[in-house]
């Protein structure tokens, strides 16, 4: 540095006395309050690094003052957790609907852990709450295509439909179209007899034709009157409730293409209790029942 | 060069020397992507190798002709501005794309059926993000670094940028990594690491763009003409250098096949998962940090044209910023499969880097003492001034969120994308516009900018959006966070995960608002730029006897220079 400071008009502070395309640099010492916070922050660190788990040695690390451990502490909360669920849990495995109406704190438990478990899991597909969405059922109404009850509805769960599993509820519905069990044609006037069915508007000729179709083909599983059966999980086509939908495209589509839906086993995923509570809310908050 | 041919002499020199090893690497380059074109394994990757071929071929036919035609010639007492036009141009083309794809996928969080379409699969979300990510960050961002770094490395440095043709070869080099990054994004191609989605044959080539890019630097350091080093280049060479190595370790993989897109990372696991964030915090921390820095260190000074704060402060904040923020990156992995130890160290160097980043802001901010009234004024000015204190407010934060305590509540949530965005559109967008409403009419040499007015709709259009983004995002984000943990007494969640996406709803809307305005602003930014290098408005033609910097000197020999200026 020369001698003949270069001080700067407005501050009052001496420059660097280098310029580099005009831009000059004062010589203003650092803030103390700076210096002071970042002296702070380093104790701190050094301060945080002792009382904790922080360096690595040739073998393990240091344990740090109080010995803090993530892993351990949640592995303890979570058997707290379970610890603090033993009683209600236990109580909710086996136990029926009257049981746990009858049981205010078991009621709560088994509506709480329902409505969480159906969140996380079941509304992906179910929809908000269970309402349904194309393909995935509804849940609130009375139409039950395996059976409503609670412990139909506690197999569905635990077992799944169509799912990886040996107990799991199977039944198919054939491709007609598209493996050409039937011509297009007669699938036209099945489609014309299940709008008949369904008391839709159908055209009468191709319907009377789809009757002997229906007959011949659909009624093994959908019964002769059309009504379904449980033990086939097959819908009943008489109603105006369509887990796909019931107009003419959507119908042939079905009988074209044939309809294999998957809900999986859960048995293997949830608890026993969860089911239980799953099964509890499904049922009872839901629309369980017939 | 001579040390006694005056200022005045006009000599023209040729830039022939680069020539060949371009021409090698297009060569070696254009014979790689053929035999991909050819005998590729997958489908996605020979469009990649079409493009290669086309640009190599183009770049081939390019050096060819200006070798035979005499193209290749400049004076070396001008400073090399032409690529330094391209490069603004490039950060405004860059900027327009990455801003629109990042208002359409905010649209697709408000309203998820926005653009889906199962045979549009390029259209999804998924594809998208990569392409906003990295069109903002690498090409708004990267092509501002590469711009300006080449603009104040040669006026600080008084010297003429070094290799000839070489900055050309890192600025289209660099257009077409951003390209094939961005067009395979699209395609599905991706190596699963965020912010370095590129698949290997796309790493490379950067690799080899960056090595050119931090010789053309380090080189124009080398030759400079005045004694010291200005703090700004320090900023830029540490971005560079970081880089460098950043990109290389983070992308160590194994191509299943030297003609296919695949490859596998050479790390596995949480020693993967620390080295991606190791990366990723630091290309926050050295790409839009200490390079950004070195923006804010040339543009406020000279805008502001008062001194810099202090010197000893930009010392000491430089060596603190690089030796402490590249411990920082376990706090992106607190509560995970990361060890315990790892993240306090993480944590600690990340409230230790408070202060150093502090630091920059003070020395940004106390730069303006003696000119605080243009702030009034000077809307360019202003969106400098803003910048930093955006800076100074994400890098609070930025530590705050590193205590495990607090990243508990913030980890995963939107509260993450908020603070991301004050650093991402307040630092580093402002800072940028700043910087190139200052450069754009310095380097088409007009007396300003076409409209001064549409800078200032440009600010306000942008510091709103802004603070619609980030108060969005923070309520959102806490808001989340607090859902997630919320338990009844039983211990049982309250809320499902989708009745936490629904109740974000309104705020994605408003964080969608917010980035409409900041995009709005950019548009803007477009068309004044294009009127002002068309010579419209106040843009007027200054003649060539007023330059806007000192030419570079003459003087080969540093020490010279400095003893002349001495007697001087």
């Amino acid at each position: 540095m020369s001698d003949n400071k270069n001080i700067d008009q407005h501050t009052g502070t001496e420059t660097t006395d280098h310029e580099w395309d005009g831009v000059k640099e004062l010589n203003t010492p650092m803030p103390k309050w700076w210096i002071g916070i970042f002296y702070i922050s380093i104790l701190w660190a050094v301060g945080y690094a002792v009382a904790m788990p922080a360096i690595p040695l040739l073998n393990g690390y240091t344990k740090g003052l109080f010995g803090w451990s993530d892993r351990v502490k949640v592995a303890e909360a979570i058997d707290e957790m379970h610890a603090e669920r033993a009683v209600n849990a236990q109580a909710l495995i086996g136990a029926g609907i009257t049981q746990i109406e009858n049981n205010p704190e078991l009621l709560r438990f088994a509506t709480e852990q329902g409505k969480a478990l159906f969140g996380d899991n079941c509304e992906t597909c179910h929809g908000k709450r269970g309402l349904g969405v194309v393909g995935y059922p509804n849940l609130n109404d009375d139409i039950w295509i395996w059976g409503g009850s609670f412990d139909e509805i506690k197999y569905s769960i635990n077992y799944g439909i169509r799912a990886a599993h040996d107990d799991t509820r199977l039944s198919t519905m054939m491709a007609y179209g598209r493996d050409e069990i039937l011509e297009p044609k007669q699938i036209d006037d099945l489609v014309q007899y299940v709008l008949q069915l369904s008391g839709q508007t159908s055209d009468g000729a191709a319907s009377m034709r789809g009757a002997t179709l229906f007959a011949e083909n659909c009624t093994s599983c959908h019964a002769v009157d059309g009504t379904g059966s449980r033990e086939n999980g097959a819908p009943n086509l008489t109603d105006a409730e369509w887990l796909y939908a019931g107009d003419a495209k959507t119908v042939r589509a079905s009988i074209f293409d044939g309809r294999n839906g998957v809900m999986p086993n859960w048995n293997e995923r949830l608890r026993e209790e969860q089911i239980a509570a799953l099964t509890f809310y499904v049922h009872s908050d839901l629309g369980g029942g017939e | 060069m001579s040390n006694n041919v005056s200022e005045n002499s006009s000599i023209i020199k040729r830039a022939n020397g680069a020539i060949i090893p371009i021409g090698l690497i297009c060569i070696l380059g254009f014979v790689w992507a053929v035999m991909v074109a050819a005998r590729g394994v997958d489908p996605v990757i020979k469009p990649h190798a079409y493009m290669y071929i086309f640009a190599f071929a183009l770049a081939i036919f390019a050096l060819v002709y200006g070798v035979t035609k005499d193209k290749f010639v400049y004076n070396p007492y001008e400073y090399d501005d032409s690529v330094i036009k391209a490069g603004v141009i490039a950060t405004i083309f860059w900027g327009v794309a990455g801003m629109l794809v990042g208002v359409i996928i905010a649209l697709q969080l408000a309203f998820p059926q926005l653009l889906y379409s199962i045979n549009l699969d390029w259209l999804n979300f998924g594809r998208l993000r990569p392409l906003h990510t990295s069109g903002v960050i690498f090409g708004f961002g990267g092509n501002a670094l590469l711009a300006t770094s080449f603009y104040v490395v040669q006026r600080t440095s008084r010297t003429r940028l070094a290799g000839g043709m070489w900055p050309w070869f890192v600025f289209w080099g660099y257009q077409l990594f951003l390209v094939i990054a961005g067009t395979g994004y699209l395609m599905g191609i991706t190596h699963g690491k965020e912010y370095a989605e590129p698949e290997w044959y796309v790493d490379i080539w950067l690799t080899i763009v960056w090595v050119a890019y931090l010789s053309i630097f380090m080189m124009t350091l080398v030759k400079r003409k005045e004694r010291h080093i200005y703090v700004a280049n320090w900023f830029y060479l540490s971005f560079i250098v970081t880089v460098a190595l950043l990109h290389i370790v983070n992308n160590l993989a194994l191509p299943v096949d030297w003609l296919g897109a695949k490859s596998y990372s050479l790390s596995s696991g949480v020693q993967s998962a620390m080295t991606q964030w190791w990366y990723g915090h630091n290309a926050v921390g050295l790409f839009l940090t200490t390079g950004f820095l070195g923006m804010m260190y040339y543009f406020i000074p000279k805008r502001a044209e008062r001194p810099v704060y202090s010197y000893r402060l930009s010392i000491v904040h430089f060596w603190t910023v690089i030796f402490i923020y590249i411990w920082a990156g376990p706090h992106h992995l607190h509560f995970t499969a990361l060890p315990q130890w790892t993240q306090t160290l993480g944590m600690v160097f990340s409230i230790m880097l408070w202060m150093p980043s502090w630091g920059g802001m003070i020395n940004g901010l106390m730069t303006l003492s003696g000119a605080w009234d243009k702030l009034r004024t000077d809307p360019v000015l202003r969106m400098l001034a803003v910048s930093v204190a955006f800076y100074g407010m994400a890098t609070f934060e930025g530590p705050l969120m590193s205590i495990r305590t607090v990243n508990a509540l913030s980890h995963y949530t939107d509260w993450t994308i908020g603070h991301v965005h004050a650093g991402a559109l307040g630092w580093n967008g402002l800072v940028t516009f700043g910087a190139l409403y200052c450069l754009v009419p310095w380097l088409w040499k007009k007396k300003q900018m076409y409209s001064v007015r549409m800078v200032e709709w440009h600010f306000w259009l942008s510091t709103i959006g802004i603070l619609f983004y980030i108060t969005a995002m923070w309520v959102s984000g806490i808001m989340q966070g607090l859902m997630w943990r919320a338990y009844t007494d039983f211990g049982f969640l309250e809320y499902s995960f989708i009745e936490t996406v629904k109740a974000m709803h309104p705020y994605y809307v408003i964080r969608a608002l917010g980035g409409t305005l900041f995009m709005l602003g950019m548009f803007l930014m477009a068309w004044n730029v294009w009127l002002t290098v068309k010579g419209k408005g106040d843009a007027h033609a200054l003649g060539d006897d007023t330059p806007p910097a000192k030419k570079p000197s003459v003087s080969a020999i540093p020490e010279l220079a400095h003893n002349l200026k001495q007697g001087a």
